[in-house]
C-alpha cells in the first residue's frame, strides 16, 4: 500500500494526477461539486491524513512547525475551490433557465456597514485571534542551531511559499526560474485585468460564462504553484532528490542524471553529425525552436483557431496573452520533456551562461 | 439625547430632526402624528444624509411633555467629554448608523451601506479582512518584539531564544510567525475568491493591479523576516533564495551576458558588486545583511505596504464597493 503511494507521488505521475484531476473537477463540476461527492472526497482526504501519521517518516516531515500552515493551505484551497465552483455550477444553472445569478437578486437590496458588516468583521477577528494563540501555545516556533556559514544543511530549501520556484529550478537555469519566471508572474498577473475583454461574470460566481479564463487560472495556481510548492516540500529530500512520503530520507540517494542537450539531439542523433564548433551554429535550432515557440505560435493560432478572440481582443492583448499562456505552459512542456527524453536545455550557451 | 430615551421616541425624534428643511420627498412620510417614527426603512438612509448637515438629535425637542430621571449613563453620555469624542447619537436608526460609520476614521474605510449580496462569508470568504487583521497582529506582536530583539550576529539568536523562556507571556514570536505564513495563505485565497468573482474586471483593474504589489510586498516582507532568527533554517533558507539574484541576467555574475560586460578583459559584474551583492551588502548570508533585512523588514516594507493598503481600499470604495452584478 505505501509503496503504491511512494509510486505514485513520483514526480511525473504526481503531476499527472493533479493535472487530470484539477481538471476533470472542471469539467465534470456538476458532479464534483454535489456536496455529497465532496464530503466523501474530503472524508477521503482526512483518512489518509490519518492513516499516513501512523507513519513515522511522514509524520516527521509533515508536522515539522513550517509545514503546518502547507497543510492547512491545502485544505483550504481545496475547500475554496469547491465553494466556488459550487457557487459557479449554482448560477450557471439559474442563467440556463434565464434567471439572474444569485447575487444580482441580492445585490440590489443595501444593507447598513453598522451594524451588519462591522459584526462579521469583529467576529472574523475574535476567531482568527483566537486561531492563532492556540497555534502559537500548541507549536513552538522553529528554532534550529545558531546560524554556521560553514555548515550547509542538506536539503536547504527556501521559505516554503517560494517552493514552487525552487522545484522549477530542477527544470529550469536560475536565471529563468529565479529571475525572469518570478517577473513574469507578476507581470503576468498584473496583465490579467487589461486582457480578459470578456464583460461577464463580473461580481459574480460563474464557469459557463468565462470556462478559459477560470481553468487558465485553476492550472496556474493549483496545478502549477500550488502543487509544486507540496512536491518541493514534502517530496524532495536531500540533494533535491525525489522521495516518496513514506519512503525513508537517505542522504545517499543519488539519481542518475543522464540529461542530454536538444543541440545534442539535433546534431548527433537527428542529422548524425559532430555538433558545430561556433555555439551559435551550435545552437542555433534550439534558438529557432524558442522563437517560434514564442512567436510563430500566436500568429498560426491567431490566423486558424482565435481569429474571433483576436477580433473581439485586438492584436496587443491578444498577443500579450498568449506569450503570458505560452511561457506558462512552458513550464509543464519543459517537466515532460525532461521525464520523457531527458532533455536538460533547449538553448544551451555555456559561454554567456545562457540556457533555456 | 433624545434618541437615547428608551421609550418610545416622540415625533421629531431623529429621523424627523432635519426635516424642517424639505429634504427630497420621501422623508415627510416618518414625520406623521404621534405615531413611531419609521426610520429603520432602507428609503430613509438617503433621506437622512441632508440631515447630517446641521445635527438636531442631540438638542431635546422643544415639545416633550415627559423626561424621565437620566440616569448615570445617560448623564455620562450627556457631558462633554463624551460627546466630543461620539458625534452621534446611540447607533439605533439609520442616521446614527451611518454616521457611526462616517465619523470614525477607522470604520469610515467602509462605506455607508453595502450589497447583501458582498455580506456574506460565501461570496467574500472574509480573505481580504483576514488579510488586514493578520497585518495588524504582526505590526503589535512585532513592536513588542522589537523591544527585545538586536539584529546582530552576537545577539540576535541569544535574543530569540530569549523570547520564548526570559519573556512574559513568550509565545508572542510564535504568533508573529504563524500570522505570517497566514498572512501569505490568506493573501493567495483572496486573490484566488477576487479571480473567481470577477472583481477584478472595470472598473477595478487598477486595485488588482495594488493588489498584485501588495501580494509581492506581502512575501518580501515573510522572506526578509524568514532570516531574523538567525538560526541554520533562517540563513540557508535565505541563501537559496537570494542565490537566484546572481543569476540575473547582466546585473548578476552568474548571469546571462554577464560575461559581455567587460574592459580590457576585466570583468565589470562579479561577486563584489552585482545584484546578490547589493541584496545581502556582502558576497554571502552576513550580519550585514541582517541589519539590512532587519531594517527592510520593520520600516521600509512595512511603510509601503501601509500606504498601498490605503490606496487599496480607498479604491474598493471609490469604485463601487465590495464587487456585485452590474
Amino acid at each position: 500500500m505505501k509503496d503504491f503511494f511512494n509510486a505514485l507521488a513520483d514526480p511525473s505521475r504526481f503531476f499527472l494526477i493533479f493535472t487530470v484531476a484539477v481538471l476533470a473537477m472542471l469539467r465534470w463540476r456538476e458532479f464534483f461539486t454535489a456536496p455529497k461527492v465532496a464530503l466523501t472526497i474530503f472524508a477521503g482526504a482526512v483518512i489518509f491524513f490519518v492513516w499516513a501519521l501512523k507513519d513515522p517518516g511522514f509524520k516527521a516531515n509533515i508536522s515539522k512547525p513550517d509545514n503546518i500552515p502547507i497543510i492547512f493551505m491545502l485544505f483550504l484551497v481545496g475547500y475554496f475551490s469547491w465553494l466556488s465552483l459550487y457557487r459557479a455550477v449554482k448560477n450557471d444553472r439559474r442563467i440556463d433557465r434565464g434567471e439572474l445569478p444569485e447575487e444580482a437578486v441580492e445585490s440590489p437590496k443595501k444593507v447598513l456597514v453598522w451594524p451588519d458588516l462591522v459584526y462579521s468583521e469583529f467576529i472574523c477577528m475574535l476567531i482568527g485571534t483566537a486561531i492563532l494563540v492556540i497555534w502559537a501555545i500548541l507549536l513552538k516556533a522553529p528554532l534550529e542551531e545558531p546560524a554556521n556559514p560553514n555548515k550547509t544543511p542538506n536539503p536547504s530549501k527556501a521559505p516554503w511559499y517560494f517552493l514552487g520556484l525552487q522545484e522549477m529550478l530542477v527544470y529550469f537555469d536560475p536565471w529563468l526560474a529565479g529571475v525572469i519566471l518570478p517577473g513574469l508572474i507578476v507581470n503576468g498577473l498584473m496583465a490579467i485585468p487589461y486582457v480578459d475583454t470578456n464583460p461577464k461574470g463580473n461580481g459574480y460566481y460563474t464557469f459557463k460564462e468565462r470556462p478559459f479564463a477560470i481553468t487558465s487560472f485553476f492550472f496556474g495556481f493549483v496545478v502549477l504553484w500550488v502543487s509544486m510548492i507540496i512536491l518541493m516540500t514534502f517530496l524532495r529530500g536531500p540533494n533535491q532528490a525525489f522521495f516518496g512520503p513514506f519512503e525513508q530520507w537517505n542522504l545517499h540517494k543519488v539519481e542518475p542524471t543522464v540529461n542530454i542537450q536538444f543541440s545534442q539531439i539535433f546534431w548527433q542523433q537527428w542529422l548524425g553529425t559532430s555538433r558545430p564548433i561556433n555555439w551559435l551554429m551550435r545552437e542555433m535550432p534550439g534558438i529557432l525552436l524558442v522563437l517560434g515557440y514564442l512567436a510563430v505560435t500566436p500568429i498560426v493560432l491567431a490566423k486558424t483557431v482565435c481569429k474571433k478572440m483576436v477580433t473581439q481582443m485586438g492584436n496587443p492583448r491578444f498577443l500579450t496573452m498568449m506569450i503570458m499562456f505560452l511561457i506558462m505552459v512552458a513550464m509543464p512542456i519543459k517537466m515532460v520533456l525532461r521525464w520523457t527524453c531527458n532533455l536538460q536545455f533547449i538553448v544551451n550557451i555555456q559561454e554567456l551562461a545562457l540556457n533555456i | 439625547m433624545a434618541d437615547e430615551i428608551p421609550n418610545p421616541p416622540p415625533a421629531g425624534g431623529p429621523a424627523a430632526g432635519g426635516a424642517p428643511t424639505p429634504p427630497p420627498a420621501p422623508a415627510a412620510t416618518p414625520a406623521t402624528g404621534g405615531a413611531t417614527a419609521a426610520v429603520a426603512k432602507p428609503a430613509a438612509a438617503t433621506a437622512a444624509k441632508p440631515a447630517a448637515k446641521k445635527d438636531d438629535s442631540r438638542i431635546a425637542p422643544p415639545q416633550k411633555t415627559y423626561v424621565p430621571r437620566p440616569g448615570l449613563m445617560d448623564q455620562i453620555k450627556d457631558s462633554q467629554i463624551w460627546r466630543s469624542i461620539f458625534r452621534h447619537g446611540y447607533p439605533n436608526t439609520v442616521r446614527n448608523r451611518s454616521l457611526a460609520v462616517l465619523s470614525n476614521v477607522f470604520l469610515h474605510l467602509h462605506p455607508v451601506n453595502v450589497r447583501t449580496s458582498g455580506l456574506r462569508l460565501s461570496f467574500t470568504w472574509c480573505m481580504g479582512g483576514l488579510t488586514f487583521f493578520l497585518f495588524l497582529v504582526e505590526i503589535i506582536t512585532g513592536v513588542l518584539l522589537m523591544f527585545y530583539y538586536r539584529p546582530t550576529g552576537e545577539y540576535a539568536y541569544q535574543d530569540i531564544i530569549a523570547l520564548g523562556e526570559h519573556v512574559p507571556m513568550g509565545v508572542m514570536r510564535e504568533i508573529h510567525r504563524w500570522a505570517a505564513h497566514a498572512m501569505v495563505i490568506t493573501v493567495w485565497l483572496h486573490m484566488f475568491r477576487v479571480f473567481m468573482t470577477g472583481s477584478y474586471k472595470p472598473p477595478r483593474e487598477f486595485n488588482w493591479n495594488i493588489g498584485v504589489i501588495l501580494l509581492v510586498l506581502t512575501l518580501l516582507l515573510s522572506f526578509t523576516g524568514y532570516l531574523l532568527p538567525w538560526d541554520q533554517l533562517a540563513i540557508w533558507a535565505i541563501t537559496v533564495g537570494s542565490n537566484m539574484a546572481r543569476a540575473t541576467p547582466i546585473a548578476g555574475y552568474e548571469g546571462p551576458l554577464a560575461a559581455l560586460i567587460t574592459i580590457d578583459d576585466v570583468k565589470l559584474v562579479h561577486s563584489g558588486d552585482d545584484a546578490r551583492f547589493a541584496l545581502l551588502g556582502g558576497r554571502f548570508v552576513g550580519e550585514a545583511t541582517l541589519l539590512r533585512f532587519y531594517v527592510l523588514h520593520c520600516i521600509f516594507i512595512p511603510l509601503v505596504a501601509t500606504i498601498l493598503m490605503a490606496v487599496h481600499f480607498w479604491r474598493i470604495r471609490k469604485d463601487g464597493g465590495i464587487s456585485g452584478p452590474l
